[in-house]
């Protein structure tokens, strides 16, 4: 019972009866539809699509806020000089590693705690919305405290564990703390998201699977899994895209030392604190793109589908 | 209908009061700005600041009136926060307090006016060489020298009863306390940020040699520089440096030598008040000294610091703004400054300067300081502005700098000849604003 297919077939059989000419009353209904949905429609281009565009055309160009008169026109220079970069390609490995690892780590934590919270038979709300705490700490300040902990002499963390060293110098370890970090804040969203999934899990099948003499892991991996995939593939690609775009976490634990500098904390770098345009503008242009290729991925070739989204809900 | 519904309704009195109260309101504030007009001056934290505003706000005489605000601690955050305004062409700035490092930038985005005729002259009026020359950019004066500052050596007269005079000096008298199971340390600004790129250019220009041409166009990187890679490497992978060295900014260095986890401490003056607060018991001890040399015979160069102020090129006010800002830094302030805010002046004067804070009181360590109670260590501060290191000026520092310390880091990693090709290739690329910076 693959939800692939569940998913995709509706999808082609829909778009071909779209074809035959349509009545009058059918197209005027269509045009008005249009009409009424043209303001929003243009507010969403304005807002979200001109920027795109905008920093597209600036990653062609030449443009730094500190040399105004040296602006020019470079076409694909600045991508070249970008993806031939060693900086570029170090931050964009710790941005992957960092996301494969936090993101697997969290599911896996995520579904234990799913599991724990959906069971609770006392004070179940109480436990919600106490296990969603992290998620609700404003990111900066939460790194901060863990800034602190690790930090030898003021650190509790790094006194008890760390002995002599400074843990946040060192290249593995500040990843370590890093995705610690990452998981700790984002763990219970993982959760909530993974129970909703598990509610749709009918008691049913369960105990007809018990009856079979199915075991616990049996139950999980064959009947709860399988019914829960859409719900998990969800999770998975609102944390992968989130894990992407770190930027927070590291910028307050080690400000990008040690090259544990993220592709967004680099962008910011140059576009921001470097004022150059034209390099920072390629990097988001590169940012997006890629995080449109996971976005694409986990659509098309997984099939994941929104939320709420099913068979008639989809077109 | 219209009518009445309008003047019955609540809602319709609301508007009507809050337009009344918003023509008063533009009505008071035009009447203040017949009498004087508001220069808004952007500047570093610094506590006693507003004093100096407030006095010259006294001398402008109702002429204008400058409001400080106070832009954030970090240097970063200061220059991100008038240059993102400035790029949008704000006119809501006058006076900009900018570190030495950013006039270039400023002056080449054109965000600050040139100083010319008898503003000039009085900007550059007994400026130590070096300070002034942060605020020159194309032979041209942008700015006018507000304070300035200089590293020193710190020591323990207890662990080491004369400092050392060169770096071969120091790290072999470091090594000889480790031996002897003493605090041995080097302290200095270790992390990946402007502090190791403070301490590199010192050893650059204490070798006599340059990063970059005069002109701030091109990359050089020549004999100096590499010979101060090789001691940058050489402190730094002998164990006589703290273990947390790439962590320390200035005031976990500053922190490190107060819990007695070093021997030396290279570090700015603000160290001194510090101590004398915080370990008054030992303060007799703590001395300084200009910084070790790297040639024997040869004093060192030290990189200085400081704030200089400008006029914004979009200040609808300039020569007011440019009056203001040479009260801001008149002798008379930058005294005031440096004596209860520890910020040493950018005059030259200012040094031989034996009068009190309130010149008809005697002189008072506490009540009433004068330069010497103030700047026990001013002839070392004097010694060291004399002939100094300036970083190299160009527009493009900020990716310098970044890339530096990027490169440099962690400094235990050098290796001379590979590295400084490094930095010949990234700092060409980003004087062209081509490269990336990490």
């Amino acid at each position: 019972m693959s939800t692939v297919e569940d998913v995709s077939a509706p999808q082609q059989t829909t778009a071909k009866p779209g074809k035959p000419a349509l009545s009058e009353g059918k197209r005027a209904e269509r045009r008005l539809g249009w009409l009424l949905c043209a303001p929003a429609a243009i507010v969403m281009v304005a807002v979200t699509g001109y920027p795109i565009v905008y920093s597209i055309w600036l990653s062609l160009q030449r443009y730094d806020l500190r040399f105004p008169q040296q602006t020019e026109f470079v076409g694909f220079a600045n991508y070249a000089a970008v993806l031939s970069d060693s900086y570029w390609w170090t931050a964009f490995g710790t941005t992957v590693a960092l996301t494969v690892v936090s993101v697997a780590i969290e599911l896996v934590l995520g579904m234990t705690l799913a599991l724990i919270m959906h069971r609770t038979l006392l004070g179940r709300g109480l436990v919600r919305t106490v296990s969603l705490i992290p998620y609700g700490i404003v990111t900066v300040v939460a790194a901060f405290s863990w800034y602190y902990a690790w930090t030898p002499d003021t650190g509790y963390l790094a006194n008890i564990l760390a002995g002599d060293s400074a843990p946040l110098t060192q290249y593995l370890p500040s990843l370590a703390i890093i995705i610690l970090a990452e998981v700790w804040k984002t763990t219970p969203f993982m959760a909530l998201l993974l129970m909703a999934g598990l509610a749709l899990v009918p008691d049913d099948l369960l105990k007809a699977a018990a009856m079979d003499g199915a075991n616990g892991w049996q139950r999980f991996i064959k009947v709860m899994v399988p019914v829960m995939k859409p719900a998990i593939l969800v999770a998975l690609l609102f944390r992968t895209l989130d894990a992407f775009r770190i930027f927070d976490n590291i910028y307050v634990l080690t400000g990008g030392q040690n090259d544990t500098s993220s592709v967004s904390m680099q962008t910011y770098n140059n576009l921001i604190k470097g004022l150059n345009l034209g390099v920072g503008s390629t990097m988001s242009v590169l940012i997006f793109i890629t995080v449109a290729i996971i976005a694409f991925i986990f659509i098309k070739l997984f099939g994941t589908a929104a939320p709420g989204s099913d068979k008639e809900g989809k077109r | 209908m219209g009518n009445g519904k309008g003047r019955g309704s609540p809602p319709g009195r609301i508007a009507a009061v809050l337009g009344a109260s918003m023509m008063t309101a533009g009505l008071v504030t035009a009447c203040g700005s017949e009498q004087g007009l508001t220069l808004n001056l952007y500047y570093a934290p610094e506590d006693t600041f507003q004093t100096v505003v407030d006095n010259c706000n006294a001398k402008a005489a109702g002429r204008y009136n400058i409001v400080y605000n106070k832009l954030q601690r970090g240097a970063d955050d200061q220059r991100l926060q008038m240059a993102r305004r400035l790029a949008a062409g704000d006119d809501g700035l006058d006076i900009l307090g900018l570190d030495v490092t950013w006039v270039p930038e400023f002056a080449e985005a054109g965000w600050a006016q040139e100083w010319t005729g008898s503003n000039k002259a009085q900007a550059e009026a007994g400026v130590l060489p070096g300070p002034l020359a942060t605020a020159t950019w194309n032979d041209k004066l942008y700015a006018a020298t507000k304070n300035t500052n200089v590293q020193l050596l710190w020591y323990d007269d207890r662990i080491t009863p004369t400092p050392p005079a060169t770096w071969d000096e120091m790290i072999s008298e470091a090594e000889r306390l480790k031996a002897e199971g003493k605090p041995h340390n080097i302290l200095f600004t270790g992390a990946q940020y402007e502090g190791l790129v403070v301490i590199y250019n010192t050893l650059v220009a204490s070798a006599g040699g340059h990063i970059l041409s005069e002109d701030g166009k091109s990359v050089v990187m020549d004999e100096g520089a590499v010979q101060a890679l090789e001691i940058l490497k050489r402190v730094t992978s002998s164990g006589i440096t703290d273990p947390s060295l790439t962590n320390m900014k200035e005031d976990e260095t500053r922190q490190a030598f107060q819990r007695g986890n070093g021997a030396f401490e290279l570090n700015w003056p603000f160290v001194y008040a510090s101590y004398a607060d915080e370990q008054p018991q030992d303060l007799p001890h703590f001395k300084w000294s200009t910084y070790p040399a790297v040639d024997p015979g040869v004093p060192a160069k030290t990189t200085i610091g400081g704030y200089d102020l400008a006029v914004s090129s979009t200040s609808k006010h300039k020569p007011e703004a440019f009056e203001a800002a040479l009260c801001l830094r008149s002798e008379e302030s930058q005294k005031f400054s440096a004596l209860n805010d520890g910020v040493p002046p950018s005059l030259e004067a200012l040094y031989t300067d034996d009068t009190p804070l309130d010149p008809a009181k005697p002189v008072d360590a506490d009540d009433n300081p004068s330069m010497a109670t103030a700047y026990p260590m001013r002839e070392a501060i004097f010694a060291a502005l004399k002939d100094p290191a300036v970083r190299p000026l160009t527009p493009a520092y900020q990716s310098l700098s970044t890339v530096i310390s990027k490169v440099l880091s962690p400094p235990s990693e050098i290796d001379p000849q590979q590295t400084a090709e490094e930095l010949r290739s990234k700092l060409t690329d980003a004087l062209d604003s081509k490269g990336v910076i990490p």
